[in-house]
């Protein structure tokens, strides 16, 4: 066994172990929903700054990333801008919802769509959109442990690393099911510390090695050039359209997805979040010099059609055996964080919103349904990694990404005005997956379009456009439904709620 | 209200980032890093700072 090996597998004991002993902290009673799904909602800033930072940049995005650029070049750095406006939209959105949440005692994003608009079908349509999106999210950070178990080699690499994976996520069913969400929450400061580390060396080791950033932007921008479908280090002026697009739509979806939506209301005050949205942005500087690895990766000479082993090769090819062993725990506890968030996330939403109907008076809730459901989230990821292909876990994220958009009519313009008509806003959803649904498929599942306008073509982000059709029947819907005097259901808010 | 006017700094990241037009170009490049690469990550930290302003002037009593 290699000193990488004994490293690696020292750190992911240790994190399990943590995960277990996350059950005494503070001395809670985990049978209560808020305690064991929300860690008692009393996460201050430090702790929600590496909660929400180990939640949000999953090892799916820090082998994704690198990995677009690898493939398209500039294009894949679309990601950077979508991490950086992700935050004055989330300091607006989330200080407001959490105010709303703390008040009315929320566990979801589709509590309040019910408490707001009394309408119960709308409530399982905005819960089951969001347990759709995060499962196949579930399966790829699977699929990134895998990928690591599989380079490590030994018994790790058993049955191309499937093996080790089912062991990991056992545990990890283990420890979420026992401890809730202070198991990620402690495990996080590990996970980020662990990033930190390794991104900074990466990004001072591997271009120093490879003869500078000029030499590895020339010698990418000359390889992208080459390639059959010729990319390059700079956009094309057809390209802007899809690359604003793209990172827009993707940052107005980030903070709804379930699992933001779990750590948020996990912070014991309206001032945590706020805090948060100006210091996370220290974790979308990271991602920027990850994404930039991808060029790196050209410039090295790596050459493979399975992109998203472009990070681990190119850890393996520079880092000393016992660096690589950190580096990869790094990306496996960077999975097991997100993966814990998302079960958690995805059972609230089912408990609270689609088993039965969200009331008032749940707040006091009890946690055994969710805890189960939770193991039952985990062994459907577990089910999805062994039996389909993981080329559609890319694609049903993809797909779930734009339908986790589909909910901002309801959930976040819901925040600001009762105007829309709950039965106008589920039409509107119903439109807006549809499309949503139809030209990811007719695409082929890649995340822009081509609409040819009047003989131009214009290539956009398809979630969008999607989301433009949904607010634009949900609106048409809501004047014809107030034309008929349509009953507009109870909306149990009050004013005071939104202070 | 007029505590509200900060949140007009937070439009700032938008315009900045979302207009390719301004700033897919190469030069000049930082330590060898093209300009359409350092320009937005330079905007990361800008962000961060805009927010860090915004969230100190509005402020509230009951933000602890």
């Amino acid at each position: 066994m290699s000193s990488g090996t004994i490293i690696f597998a020292l750190l992911v004991i240790g994190v399990t172990a943590l995960g277990f002993l996350a059950s005494r902290w503070g001395n809670p009673n985990l049978g209560s929903l808020d305690e064991w799904a929300l860690g008692g909602r009393r996460f201050g800033t430090l702790v929600s700054w590496f909660l929400l930072g180990g939640d949000l940049y999953t090892a799916y995005t820090f082998i994704a990333v690198p990995a677009l650029v690898y493939g398209v070049g500039a294009l894949g750095f679309f990601a950077v801008p979508y991490a950086t406006i992700a935050y004055p939209i989330a300091f607006v959105i989330l200080s407001r919802f959490w105010g709303i949440a703390h008040r009315r005692g929320y566990l979801t994003a589709a509590d309040f769509v019910r408490d707001r608009f009394g309408d119960r079908t709308l409530e399982i349509a905005v819960a089951s959109t969001g347990v759709l999106a995060a499962l196949p999210y579930i399966a790829l950070q699977l699929d990134g442990m895998r990928a690591v178990f599989a380079k490590i080699g030994g018994a790790f690499a058993a049955s191309d690393g499937l093996l080790a994976l089912v062991v990991a996520f056992v545990l990890l069913a283990g420890y979420t099911y026992t401890s809730g969400l202070r198991a990620p929450a402690m495990i996080a400061f590990v996970k980020d510390t662990l990033i930190y580390v390794t991104v900074i060396a990466a990004i001072t080791i591997i271009p120093a090695r490879l003869g500078g950033w000029a030499h590895i932007f020339s010698v990418s921008q000359q390889t992208l050039a080459a390639r059959p479908k010729a990319d390059s280090t700079l956009l094309a002026p057809q390209q802007y359209f899809a690359y604003a697009t793209w990172a827009f739509g993707s940052s107005l979806s980030l903070f709804i997805y379930p699992h933001s939506i779990t750590s948020v209301l996990a912070a014991k005050s309206r001032g945590v979040i706020r805090r948060n949205a100006a210091l996370l942005p220290i974790y979308s500087l990271l991602l920027g010099f990850l994404a930039l690895l991808g060029f790196c990766a050209i410039a090295a000479g790596i050459v493979t059609s399975n992109s998203s082993s472009v990070v681990p090769t190119l850890i393996d090819r520079f880092f000393p055996s016992w660096f690589a062993g950190i580096a990869q725990a790094a990306i496996v506890i960077g999975a097991l964080v997100p993966a814990a968030i998302m079960a958690i996330g995805s059972a609230n939403l089912f408990s609270s919103n689609i088993v039965a109907g969200f009331t008032a008076s749940r707040a006091s809730g009890n946690a055994t349904l969710a805890k189960r459901l939770t193991l039952g989230f985990c062994a459907i990821a577990l089910l999805l990694v062994m039996v389909v292909p993981v080329q559609y876990a890319i694609y049903f994220q993809l797909l779930g990404g734009a339908w986790m958009l589909q909910i901002f009519p309801a959930f976040v313009f819901g925040m600001y005005t009762r105007w829309f008509h709950p039965k106008a806003l589920l039409l509107g959803w119903v439109c807006g997956m549809t499309a949503a649904t139809a030209m990811a498929a007719a695409t082929g599942f890649t995340p822009n379009i081509t609409l040819h306008v009047g003989g131009t073509a214009i290539t956009g982000f398809l979630a969008l456009y999607a989301l433009a059709i949904n607010l634009a029947v949900a609106a048409l819907a809501t004047l014809a439904m107030r034309a008929i005097r349509a009953d507009a259901g109870i909306d149990m808010t009050t004013e005071a709620d939104y202070a | 209200m007029k505590k509200r006017a900060w949140y007009a700094l937070l439009v700032l990241p938008f315009i900045g980032t979302l207009f390719p037009q301004i700033y897919n170009r190469a030069e000049p490049a930082l330590f060898g890093i093209p300009f359409f690469y350092w320009y937005q990550l330079a905007w990361v930290i800008v962000t961060s700072l805009l927010l860090g302003i915004v969230v100190i002037a509005t402020r509230r009593r009951d933000d602890v």
